[in-house]
């Protein structure tokens, strides 16, 4: 894992000073709250419906231990006891005061976290493959790549008030867990004719009111060229990006009104200008970078368990991933338990899992974009020990890339901007499907759920969608079909009219039954849909309505 | 009738506000103001910064939150409705 140099360590004090004063100064009513607001959003404070909201920054989703006690021990003292993992692979506190910030700040820095630029128009937490630095499939670990993007776009002085947020992601491995279609900029790691890897560049993906799929602007990039051209990206949207219209200043709009081949002309004008310059990265930085995400060595090559125990059968067969080194599986932690919230987890679980990984798991935890957890570095021969810590901890839930591991935005019940509840509709869905058994019998299917346009809960990229809407004081829920997060990445199409929340699980269990009924063997149920169209679901959905 | 309504500057609690100018957290000891008396109390809540976020006016029936945002508005008076939740906790 990364850790801080001196210049991290006095950046990230320096600012949780300054922000210590800016709150005293709104308390004692020297700055008003329209002069507060974009200082207190700057460090990841927002006002939520009940609460003052804080966001910490998990960079590419991984973190230690240490971390994961000090995120527990925040979550104990000063809130609720429980956090809210995200889909940008973030933690969110909900009920924290605003007078106990700057002391939870001092808390998070002195184990090298923050909660700096997890909101405001600035580049955001940069995100990764989950799985990244352990996964059979990989070409390269993207994480050294996602920490000198944190690094380079960390108080931008040019990136700090772009037209709007700007999302990157980076992905290493064959398949696409990272989502680098649904970002601002999506950097895939490719190797070219020559053998030598580089970045494929995606630009303009998004989700939110206009989502769309991001376009590759350059097919081959040198590494050492990445913040470079990551520069005339930003630049080009940042002169032409609509800040006259919030809902037309993503750059996907940009994107699509000059045409993708247009704006990367402009990025190439622009990149010639500053390519040679003081942006090319050196080998020794970016090896330097690279030793800090060292994979663990060679293990004893245990084989997989084979178990006569039915519930640890389970969990292996749904929560184990392959490992790129033998001896070695992944693990993920599911923080979807039937009925319960999506994402959420209680101090005591934190630290359950913290002494997991760290007597399991190499001491490295990751962060998932589906609200989960992963052990990414276990010894096959542990397995059988961190399933039963995970029982004992109450998450050892078999349900990794079922139906019931639904995503949801926190919603009405939390958030400022939703229109309607996200969360009880998962649990429903999740109880229903649990207890119909339809859950198990459908296999991998994404159901993501939002209560906003916004779609944090990446509904438009789910296998079946559910968008929350307000028609005049009621409940409504879109339901969408056909999207996809990752290598095959989509956005879903919307079906039809409204279904009033209390159908909403029920509607989706006759759609899982219609798929159980006309899937060829053993077709996943996003094949079975792109064969035979949403059309074909129309009437399971609509047939109580 | 209406009242309005808040989030508390400390620690961002919903707080409605009294008769006599006090802010709490009960909505059955908030003010209940008509027409009227609403927009002149809300201009006066909106001076109160130090104390009050960003004050607006809601609507009640019955004593309860009404009209188009009734949920929203209920959901603010009585938490979360995610049931099984760890925010079912009290503070």
């Amino acid at each position: 894992m990364y850790q801080y140099d001196s210049y991290d360590h006095a950046m990230v004090a320096d600012r949780i000073a300054e922000f210590r004063d800016q709150v005293a100064r709104r308390l004692d009513g020297r700055l008003t709250e329209d002069q507060f607001k974009p200082l207190r959003l700057m460090n990841g404070v927002y006002l939520q419906l009940h609460a003052y909201m804080l966001r910490v920054a998990i960079p590419y989703g991984t973190f230690n231990s240490t971390q994961m006690r000090t995120l527990a021990g925040i979550a104990r003292d000063y809130d609720r006891g429980y956090g809210h993992f995200t889909t940008r692979t973030n933690i969110q506190y909900n009920w924290p005061a605003l007078v106990d910030i700057p002391d939870i700040l001092d808390r998070l820095a002195a184990v090298e976290m923050h909660a700096i630029q997890t909101s405001g128009n600035c580049i955001r937490n940069v995100t990764a493959d989950p799985f990244a630095g352990a996964a059979a499939d990989e070409l390269e670990d993207g994480r050294p790549w996602a920490e000198i993007v944190r690094q380079w776009s960390s108080f931008h002085p040019e990136f700090t008030f772009l037209p709007r947020k700007f999302k990157i992601a980076v992905n290493g491995a064959k398949a696409d867990r990272a989502g680098i279609r649904v970002h601002d900029i999506g950097l895939q790691i490719v190797r070219n004719e020559a053998g030598t890897t580089g970045f494929e560049v995606w630009v303009g993906g998004g989700q939110g009111r206009t989502p769309r799929l991001g376009q590759l602007i350059k097919p081959f990039l040198a590494p050492e060229d990445l913040l470079s051209y990551l520069t005339a990206c930003l630049r080009v949207y940042n002169q032409h990006g609509r800040r006259d219209n919030l809902y037309k200043a993503r750059i996907k709009i940009l994107v699509e009104a000059l045409g993708a081949e247009e704006y990367g002309r402009q990025v190439e004008d622009e990149w010639a200008v500053i390519r040679e310059g003081e942006l090319k990265l050196p080998a020794a930085e970016i090896a330097r970078i690279r030793a800090f995400f060292d994979q663990p060595k060679a293990v004893e090559p245990t084989p997989v368990p084979v178990t006569g125990n039915r519930a640890f059968a389970r969990w292996l067969d749904r929560n184990r991933r392959d490992h790129a080194v033998n001896g070695l599986s992944s693990v993920v932690i599911s923080l979807k338990p039937i009925g319960g919230t999506p994402g959420d987890i209680t101090d005591a679980q934190m630290d359950a899992v913290a002494d997991l990984a760290e007597r399991y798991g190499f001491d490295e935890i990751r962060a998932t974009p589906d609200q989960n957890l992963i052990l990414p570095h276990v010894r096959n021969g542990d397995l059988e020990a961190v399933w039963a810590g995970l029982v004992e901890a109450g998450l050892a839930t078999a349900n990794a890339g079922l139906a019931t591991d639904i995503v949801a935005c926190p919603g009405l019940d939390y958030c400022n901007l939703a229109n309607a509840r996200s969360i009880p509709i998962a649990q429903a869905i999740s109880n229903l499907l649990e207890e119909t058994g339809l859950s198990e019998k459908a296999g991998d299917v994404t159901i993501k759920i939002d209560g906003c346009i916004n779609a944090c809960g990446h509904h438009h990229v789910a296998h079946i969608g559910v968008l929350g809407v307000d028609k005049r004081g009621e409940e409504f829920y879109q339901i969408t079909l056909g999207g996809a997060f990752g290598t095959d990445a989509a956005i879903g199409s919307i079906i039809g009219k409204g279904l009033a929340g209390e159908d909403v699980p029920a509607a989706i269990a006759r759609l899982l039954e219609t798929y159980l009924d006309i899937r060829a063997d053993k077709e996943r149920f996003i094949d079975t849909l792109r064969r035979v169209g949403p059309d074909a679901f129309k009437e399971a959905i609509y047939a109580d309505a | 009738m209406k009242t309005v309504t808040a989030n508390r500057l400390t620690d961002g609690r919903v707080i409605y506000r009294t008769a006599t100018g006090q802010w709490t957290t009960e909505l059955g000891e908030a003010a209940r103001l008509d027409d009227d008396q609403a927009d002149a109390t809300l201009e006066i809540a909106s001076d109160e910064s130090r104390i009050a976020v960003g004050a607006y006016l809601i609507e009640l029936e019955d004593d309860l939150p009404g009209g188009q945002k009734w949920r929203r508005e209920g959901i603010r008076l009585a938490g979360p409705t995610t049931g099984s939740t760890h925010a079912q906790a009290t503070v």
